[in-house]
């Protein structure tokens, strides 16, 4: 089998690569991607830490394995769709104002 | 049966990092959509790997699903312009900043992994149960010990789409720029008088600017105001 430190150090990869990418882009929907790029490196690591630490009946009423990482997992992609939403619609309202998808046009609120 | 887990826990990797490579370094947005799909696919292969089916369907559906197809929405309703023309403004300050960052964490990684290497695992995977990650359980944990995060969760999402229906709605018309403005002003009114031409080119007859009560300054006056005086002649 492999172990979980592969997966832990892919996770890592990934998540290096997202947040050069939401360091460098300039185009709002890349930085939404990268960011999405992140939170499934996170994800991964959840996963994965979880499969090492199985012990039973680590919850308050749920008596089997222990499932934290995975619910963990399930509540971020919650989150994450709720947050694509409204990222995108704020893109949207963006290029509205400015006719621009640049992240450094955005100043509305300068000054 | 191990060297084919090795086998796809390898190519499940490399698609991945391809995938998040593919997503930071195009200049396309569509193809940057299509490298987080391929990261997406390969983050559900590799959920499937560590027992985690339920998550793997999960990942497919809400992000392959939902999320890729809505960022591929907004791709295409932005048309050419969701794809920014490259200038060398603040080029060296994000070189800088990117550099340092992904410079730190491979390097970081490189020092976890040369420390790590040849001592037992720290994390080996355990056996697990038939049923672990699959519906059953994950349904018997979020409905018992999770239940309160799940309920606080669908509240999560009803304010996202009431709150993304808002923003991305707007005030009609208030944000429109000056094209936008005389698209919208040329248009004719549907109108019941014989002659069909009396609204839309009527220029010349602004006698009507009591009517306007668009906040008539700068640039929109002229618009406005012909709007307004066709307005009232029709």
């Amino acid at each position: 089998m492999i172990p979980g430190e592969h997966y832990i150090a892919l996770s890592a990869i990934i998540f290096v690569i997202g947040g050069v990418g939401f360091l460098v882009r300039r185009n709002v929907l890349v930085t939404l991607m990268s960011i999405e790029v992140m939170l499934n490196a996170a994800n991964l690591a959840l996963v994965a830490f979880n499969r090492s630490h199985l012990a039973r009946g680590a919850g308050q009423i749920y008596a089997g394995q222990n499932h934290t990482g995975q619910v963990f997992t399930f509540f971020i992609i919650a989150a994450e769709a709720a947050e694509v939403a409204v990222g995108l619609a704020i893109v949207l309202s963006l290029y509205r104002l400015r006719r621009t998808v640049r992240s450094d046009e955005a100043d509305l609120l300068k000054n | 049966m191990i060297l084919l887990g090795q086998i796809f826990f390898y190519i499940s990797a490399l698609l991945a990092v391809g995938g998040a490579g593919a997503v930071v370094l195009s200049k396309n947005p569509i193809r940057a959509a299509m490298g987080l799909l391929l990261l997406i696919l390969s983050i559900a292969g590799l959920f499937a790997s560590l027992h985690a089916q339920f998550l793997a369907a999960v990942q497919l559906i809400v992000y392959a699903g939902a999320i890729v197809v809505l960022f591929l929405f907004v791709i295409m309703l932005l048309g050419p312009s969701a794809s920014t023309p490259a200038d060398g403004r603040g080029a060296i300050v994000r070189t800088i900043g990117g550099g340092l960052f992904g410079l730190t964490g491979l390097l970081t990684i490189a020092a976890a992994v040369r420390a790590s290497m040849g001592t037992p695992s720290g994390y080996p995977v355990g056996t697990v149960d038939g049923a672990y990650g699959g519906i059953d359980a994950f349904g018997a944990v979020l409905f018992s010990d999770a239940i309160i995060p799940f309920e606080l969760s669908s509240a999560l999402l009803m304010v996202a789409v009431v709150g993304a229906i808002g923003v991305a709605r707007g005030r009609q018309g208030v944000g429109l720029t000056k094209n936008e403005r005389e698209s919208v002003a040329s248009v004719p009114e549907p109108s019941m008088s014989p002659t069909p031409h009396s609204g839309l080119y009527s220029h010349e007859s602004h006698g009507s600017h009591a009517l306007v009560d668009a906040p008539a300054h700068g640039d929109y006056a002229d618009h406005a105001a012909t709007a307004g005086a066709s307005k009232g002649h029709a």
